[in-house]
């Protein structure tokens, strides 16, 4: 039976368009692109081809404002690491925000036992961080501000362009881990003001293990991997071609798609978010009703635990994720929620549904009735359930 | 992630309820985690003739509760008494290594209840349980990381593995 997939951020299908590119690409048998006969032109020019795709999804200045990477969380390393590396004659210190992935808590965790000092910033009720604090805690040590732009687990989108105008007028370098919203929401590096700005291939429908990092001219970085030249100096290792023609491929296709895609899913989440109230009562929505990605939906479900509706949904064959502590591996309450003012336990029933361009008004419809059937049947076993029955 | 005994339990929950009655109520929870399980008791001539569990938590704790209500239903109070953990991890075949110590907390509910249920007819009152929060190390038990699930040293208060801090938990 086919699989209702309601969990696109932990994995999207690649587009046929893609796939097609790709396969072309390995039969073509491309040589490397630093080789400088005939052959390696051929796969040069691929890769710049690729990379002009990127850089137009973003409006970059130029294609080589565009360096590939593995991946998200490589390319916000590289931004983090790099940085710090570059510029710690100027000052030691860093600013981030509560909420943020792991991949910039635990560099900037790294960076912290070398002896940089990081301000994390909290956010408010909504998810978001207020500007004027990013203002307030630059220093004349500041040399990094990292902010994402939209969180992996709520969706919710920071206020980029407004900590841009500040990071701009204080001359410090701005970094934002924009992993779940390039190639789903419009961006503009020149109108965000960022200097780095952390993407991957897979949030548009590109191939798993290839991401990349916008570098603005002038940025001091250090490259994270050294050794050959590739990735004009700044990412060294043979580039993987055949994921990074694929990459060009869905970057293009975002760009030409993206307002019919963001139609269609923004009618899903129009859809869930109207219907829900007919199906379950007493939630919370995490995430923020009007800046948010238009793919993403964060519940916590009072009563309940989400690694079991998660485990129940997928009998029904729908795929959701959740981040409750006992489905996350750590068994920690996620940070996030946590950051948001949600108890433990409301913590403990959240599901994050993301939606895909695959999805239809069917499968919003299919999973809301599988959910009513779920939650009826973990609350009956519920104590928190039956407490608040006996209270009223 | 689960076997197929664990998934069984955690489908098809047996013995799931509340007895409105009960001779004894045991309820555990795990701050860590938020696992919380509650169990009732119906003694007859010192064995338990009836039992139901009420459990908020993951797949894991659930099917740990399922378990619990089949191994102990029957039992005199005396052998019901030795049970464990342990004896309800391996009637389900094990579990995975890092849910043993936030959701396998059926046998401690269990003992809850029948020390809930003896009180009751000593006439003695308790204040609330204090809740075990730092597990004890019995002698050759390995220990893993409940973040990321490492095999940890008995005598340090963080993880190697992902440098979480144990202070409170191990």
């Amino acid at each position: 039976m086919k699989v209702i997939n309601l969990d696109h951020i932990s994995a999207k299908p690649l587009l046929p368009e893609v796939k097609t590119v790709m396969i072309d690409a390995i039969e073509k048998d491309y040589h490397n692109p630093a080789s400088q006969h005939k052959s390696g032109e051929e796969a040069a020019a691929a890769l710049q081809q690729a990379r002009a795709a990127v850089a137009g999804l973003l409006n970059c200045n130029t294609p080589k404002e565009i360096v590939f990477t593995s991946g998200g969380t490589e390319s916000v390393n590289h931004a983090i690491k790099g940085v710090a590396m570059a510029n710690e004659d100027k000052g030691k210190h860093i600013i981030t925000s509560n909420i943020e992935h792991n991949a910039v808590i635990r560099s900037l965790r790294r960076l912290k036992a070398s002896g940089f000092a990081v301000t994390s910033l909290p956010v408010d009720s909504g998810g978001r961080v207020n500007p004027q604090d990013v203002a307030d805690a630059i220093t004349k040590d500041t040399i990094l501000v990292s902010i994402m732009h939209s969180n992996n687990e709520t969706g919710t989108i920071q206020p980029i362009e407004e900590i841009g105008e500040i990071t701009r007028e204080k001359k410090v370098i701005f970094h934002s881990d924009a992993v779940d919203s390039v190639g789903v929401v419009p961006l503009d590096v020149q109108k965000l003001g960022v200097d780095l700005l952390s993407f991957a291939s897979n949030t548009f429908y590109g191939p798993v293990g290839v991401g990349g990092l916008f570098i603005r001219r002038g940025t001091r970085i250090f490259p994270l991997l050294e050794g050959g030249v590739q990735e004009n100096n700044k990412r060294a290792g043979a580039e993987n071609l055949i994921g990074i023609i694929g990459t060009g491929k869905a970057a293009a296709l975002a760009l030409r798609n993206m307002d019919m895609r963001l139609t269609h899913l923004k009618a899903l989440k129009a859809q869930l978010l109207t219907e829900l109230p007919n199906f379950i009562d007493e939630y919370i929505v995490n995430t923020h009703p009007d800046n948010s990605l238009p793919n993403l939906m964060s519940i916590s479900i009072k009563y309940i635990e989400g690694e079991s509706v998660m485990l129940m949904l997928d009998d029904d064959n729908i795929a959701v994720s959740t981040r409750s502590a006992c489905a996350t591996g750590s068994l920690r309450a996620s940070h996030v929620l946590l950051s948001l003012g949600l108890s433990h336990a409301d913590a403990q029933g959240t599901l994050v549904l993301s939606f895909g361009i695959d999805n239809t008004e069917a499968d919003i419809t299919t999973f809301l009735k599988a959910l009513k059937n779920v939650v009826t049947t973990l609350r009956d076993i519920s104590p928190l359930y039956q407490k608040k029955v006996t209270e009223n | 992630m689960y076997n197929k005994t664990v998934m069984d339990h955690f489908r098809n929950p047996r013995n799931v309820g509340v007895i409105e009655d009960a001779d004894g109520v045991g309820e555990v929870g795990n701050p860590l985690c938020g696992d919380m399980m509650t169990i009732y008791l119906k003694i007859k001539d010192e064995r338990i003739a009836d039992i139901k569990f009420q459990t908020f938590g993951c797949g894991s704790a659930i099917a740990v509760s399922s378990m619990i209500t089949e191994i102990a239903r029957g039992k005199s109070l005396v052998d019901a008494k030795q049970l464990t953990n342990k004896d309800v991890a391996k009637a389900l075949e094990g579990l995975p290594k890092n849910k043993l110590h936030c959701s396998n907390l059926g046998a401690d509910a269990l003992q809850l209840a029948i020390q809930n249920y003896e009180d009751k007819l000593a006439g003695v009152t308790r204040p609330e349980p204090i809740r075990k929060e730092k597990h004890e190390h019995s002698h050759g038990e390995k220990c893993y990381c409940p973040y990321c699930d490492i095999e940890i040293q008995a005598d340090i208060t963080f993880c190697d593995a992902c440098q979480s801090s144990l202070e409170d938990e191990h």
